[in-house]
Formats: C-alpha cells, structure tokens, sequence
C-alpha cells in the first residue's frame, strides 16, 4: 500500500486484483488496478493464463493438421482463423482458390461475424446489467450455430476452411436456410437497438467513457471496430482485399466519438453490413461447382477417385502420412476478424512442418490499450472498457 | 526462392519505391532486399533499426504509420540465428513492407522500437518471453504469457515440443518419459 500527501492530508491508493476468476472479463484475464478510493490510477493488465503454445505446436504438425488448432485460438471466430492460416499457406504454395469456394468462405466467415458479435453484445449488455439482450443475442446466435453445423458438422470448431478450398461440398437445403435467416435477423438487430441505443442507463454506463485518440489508438497499433470507432476507415476487406471482397459491396461504418458508445454503434452497424455481404454471397454462389482446388499432393483427393485411380490413392497416403513441402519463403496474410487486423506470419524451410508458425492476434495487441482507456475513469467503468474492446482470452493468450 | 529487387521496379505510381527512398536516404539502411509472393522485406542492419524504422514512419512519403505485427524466427542451427520481423503498414497509401534483422544467437540484443511505435511494447515482450531476445531500453521487460519463474525460451527450436518437465501427479510407471 502507497501512501500519498494530499490536500487534505494523507491519502492511501489500495491495490485490486481484478480476476483472473471474474465474471467480467470473458475468460482468465487479471487486471492489477491500483485505486484512489473508486478512481483507477494505475492498470496494469496480466494475462498468460490460458497459454497453451499453439505456435509451437504447430510447428510440429504437418501443414493441414495445424488447421484443427486454429480453430481453438479465437474460439468465436473458429473459420476466421482457419481462413487466414489458409491463405498463408496457399500463398507459400501459390495456390489459386476456386471461386466458388472463396464465395462459400466469404460467406461463412460473415456469419461468423454476426456471431461473434452477438456474443459480444448479449456479454457486453449483461455485464452493464442489462440481462435480457443477452437472451436474445443468444437466440440468434444458436441459429447461426446451427447452420455452422449444417456445413460443417460441427457447431464451433467447424475447421470448415481447408487449405485449397473449404471441406464439402454445401448440405441440401442450405440456401432456404440462409434465406430464411437473413429475412428474420434485420428485424432482430432492430429489436437490439430498441433495448439499448436509446437506453438512458446504456448511455449513461457508455457515452463519454474510455476515450481514445485516433493517434493514440495508431500508435499503439490497435485495429478493428476499436480504430474505426475513433475515425480510422481501417479495415482489410477494403484496404487489402483477400477472398473477392472486392467483388462485393458494402460499407465499412466509422464514428468520430470513440468511446464505448462508438464501438457499440459500429459492431451494431457491422451486423448489418454483414448481412449485406452473406446476401450477395448468397447470390454469387452457384448450386453446382469445385470447392476444392486441383492440387494434387496438396488438396485431399476425392473419395471416388480413391477407389478407381491409383494415383489419388498414393497422393491421398502422401498427404496424411508425411505432408507435403512448400518451398522455402515466408508469407504475412491479414484479414479482418471482428476483433481487428488477425495475421498469420509462416516460414518455411522447404520441409512438411513449418518453420515457425506465428499469429498476429487482434484481441492481444487491442487489449494493451486497456490502461490508456480505463486511468482515471471510476472502477465500475472498467468492467464497461473490457468488454468494449472484445477480448478472446484464448486468442490473447494462444 | 528469392529474388534480388527488380532495379526496373524502383518508381512505383509515380513515386520512388519505399525501397528506394530508405536507400537514397541511408545506403546503408537496406543491406539485402528480398520479394517473395508480391512482398517486400527489407533487411536491415541493427544498429540501424530504430532510426530505420523511426524514418519509414515519420518521412512524408513514406508514412508506415502502423507497425501491426513483430516477431521471431529461429533458424537454429545455422547463423545468425534469430531473424526479427517487422511487418509495418501505410493506411493511406496501403501498402505493407516487412523490415528484417538478423541475430546471432550468441547476443540476442536488440533495440526496442517502443520509443517509435508504443504498441511495440507487448509484442516486444512476447518475443522476449518465448525467444529470449533482449531489447535495449524497453520500459517494461517481463515475461508476459508464462510464468515468471519459467526456464528457458519455449519457441526456441532447440526447446522440445513437450517442454522439459514430467507430469506432476500420475500413477506409478505412467511418467512422461516411460510412456
């Protein structure tokens, strides 16, 4: 305990352990807060705890099998990580991807978006104290869900994006079930805003809290709906574009005011973007068409084959008994994750197992911000500025 | 697999080349230049890092204002050993570059680049924390993901996969190094 000459005398600043066992922060997050009465005046974040070194691991799995572990860094943004460790690797083996597979990506991964971001509404809103958007974020969401399993035949860790393309081929009846999603979910994001856009309690928990300049934010290389809602337009769909984003329309929604209230404005308003984008996939996709690209030695080759040719027998034991071997050389993709800018650095060597596998993960670097955002505001405030940065504590401690 | 830059590449939409303009500013800045898959990594000398990197982000032409990722590689065992990656952004004219670093595994030490870009600092401590690399004038070196009292560097090649230690509490004759 410190003790300070104040004014009126001596004052004393109590340290907090915030977590790492606290509803609030989404996962094993601790926080040191260092208080003067109920101001914060020193934060220091401490994370590490759900370390389970998948970067290493990697590098010890052949190229295809590492896909499994991606799914489990950013556990609500499983098939965003799958794409970008995908594109990595079919950019060391210079890989062109069907069309209609990149549709069927683009597609699943705005879903995914939805979903991830109605996670962080429905766990946003119920730590404010607001319990019943949390219900309905979660109705939907199960929707979503249910159609991962539709494609997938799994609900969470789908590792539906495969290296060359997407693992099968859509399942009978997917488009009535995308239609009929995408005509009911407009009108529930409307019923979201109508519990709390125009909420005083809402407003007054996030309006004017946890500011953050546009240049700070920069600076401390912070990306996704946190830089957007301070007036950055920085989103890779439009500024790099990887998967035919460029083919498809939508607008990347930025705010001037960049405190909680912003960033709750933007994720709403990127729901409906989305919305568009899974629209327009909807209508790009053809019913009939290759999801895998011809790679032989690289994709998996088809079961039918197997049983009449030798040679897709022969690359299909090639392949998951020893891998196969891009050529020596590094790559660096990006794409968007809803939390922000998500990376995937590889090296290879020129053998079946990566070099060094390395993850740029948004929810790690935008969470060194937090002290910035949370110093002098009331403890209470705290709980508001975690959750307005939407952390996945597995992706922040991999 | 690489190739050296294209001297016939130097003006790029009217302007000199990012390339180009580090050279014209410091000959000595760009010590290799490496493209691979429509990338540009520029291999930089290390004592020059900082003021390269200071450069790349304040010069007007350049403006790679976002330095979104840093890490390590381990190419161990052959020399030098470590390479850092800098992968830097220009929003406005987007555009990436990479700056690379070769270390010798004997001194792992390096400049931080926290005095330029103050989001370096975790990424920083993270490298510190699996690759063991120092860097000189960082404000806050600690390890960050594992505990502090851990030995030695995990992402290290020479660091087994499965780590050094036993399972704590199993049956007898079920060790780790029995099984």
């Amino acid at each position: 305990m410190t003790t300070v000459e104040t004014a009126v005398g001596q004052a004393k600043t109590m340290v907090l352990n915030m977590g790492p066992q606290h509803p609030s922060t989404h996962g094993v997050l601790r926080i040191v807060l260092e208080l003067d009465g109920e101001t914060v005046v020193k934060a220091v974040p401490d994370c590490g705890y759900l370390h389970t070194g998948i970067e290493k691991s990697c590098e010890d799995k052949t190229y295809s099998q590492a896909i499994t572990l991606t799914d489990r860094m950013d556990y609500l943004n499983p098939l965003g990580n799958n794409l970008v460790y995908c594109m990595a690797v079919e950019k060391l083996l210079d890989l062109e991807v069907p069309k209609r597979a990149q549709y069927i990506r683009v597609m699943m991964v705005e879903l995914q978006r939805i979903s991830s971001h109605l996670v962080w509404l429905g766990t946003h809103a119920i730590d404010l104290g607001a319990m019943s958007v949390f219900l309905y974020c979660f109705r939907e969401r199960e929707e979503i869900l249910k159609i991962f399993e539709m494609f997938a035949g799994q609900r969470m860790m789908t590792s539906y994006i495969r290296i060359g393309g997407v693992a099968l081929q859509p399942p009978a009846g997917w488009r009535q079930t995308i239609e009929k999603f995408l005509k009911y979910m407009p009108s529930r994001v409307d019923e979201y805003e109508s519990l709390l856009t125009e909420n005083r309690i809402w407003m007054g928990r996030t309006k004017n809290i946890g500011y953050i300049s546009a240049e700070d934010a920069i600076a401390l290389s912070m990306t996704g709906p946190t830089i957007r809602a301070a007036g950055v337009a920085y989103d890779n769909r439009k500024l790099f574009p990887y998967s035919s984003y460029d083919e498809f329309e939508f607008d990347v929604p930025t705010r001037t005011d960049s405190d909680c209230f912003g960033r709750y404005m933007i994720r709403v308003a990127e729901m409906r973007e989305s919305l568009k984008i899974v629209r327009q996939a909807l209508d790009k996709i053809t019913d009939e068409g290759a999801i895998k690209t011809d790679a032989p030695g690289i994709v998996p080759p088809q079961r039918e084959k197997m049983k009449t040719e030798m040679e897709a027998l022969i690359y299909h034991f090639k392949i998951f008994t020893e891998g196969f071997s891009p050529p020596a050389g590094e790559a660096f993709v990006t794409v968007e994750s809803p939390r922000g800018e998500l990376g995937c650095f590889i090296a290879s060597d020129g053998s079946p197992k990566p070099l060094r596998v390395h993850f740029r993960s948004p929810s790690y670097i935008n969470l060194q911000a937090l002290p910035k955002l949370v110093e002098g505001q009331l403890i209470s405030n705290v709980i508001a500025c975690i959750g307005t940065i939407d952390i996945v504590l597995g992706e922040v401690d991999r | 697999m690489t190739e050296n830059s294209n001297q016939n590449a130097n003006v790029v939409g009217g302007r000199l080349s990012s390339v180009e303009q580090l050279r014209a500013w410091d000959r000595n800045a760009v010590a290799e230049v490496v493209e691979y898959r429509g990338e540009t990594t520029i291999v930089v000398p290390r004592e020059l890092l900082r003021a390269t990197a200071a450069r790349c982000r304040d010069d007007a032409s350049m403006q790679f204002n976002l330095l979104t990722d840093a890490t390590c590689l381990d190419r161990h065992p052959y020399e030098p050993r470590f390479e850092m990656v800098y992968q830097l952004v220009c929003i406005s004219r987007r555009e990436k570059l990479r700056l690379k670093v070769r270390l010798s595994g004997k001194d792992p030490a390096i400049d931080s680049l926290v005095p330029v870009w103050p989001g370096a600092n975790w990424l920083e401590r993270e490298i510190f924390d699996l690759f063991g690399i120092h860097f000189n004038d960082h404000p806050d070196l600690r390890r960050i993901v594992l505990p502090d009292d851990w030995e030695g560097y995990p992402l290290r090649r020479d660091y087994p996969v499965e780590g050094y230690r036993d399972i704590p509490v199993m049956p007898l004759g079920f060790t780790k190094t029995s099984i």
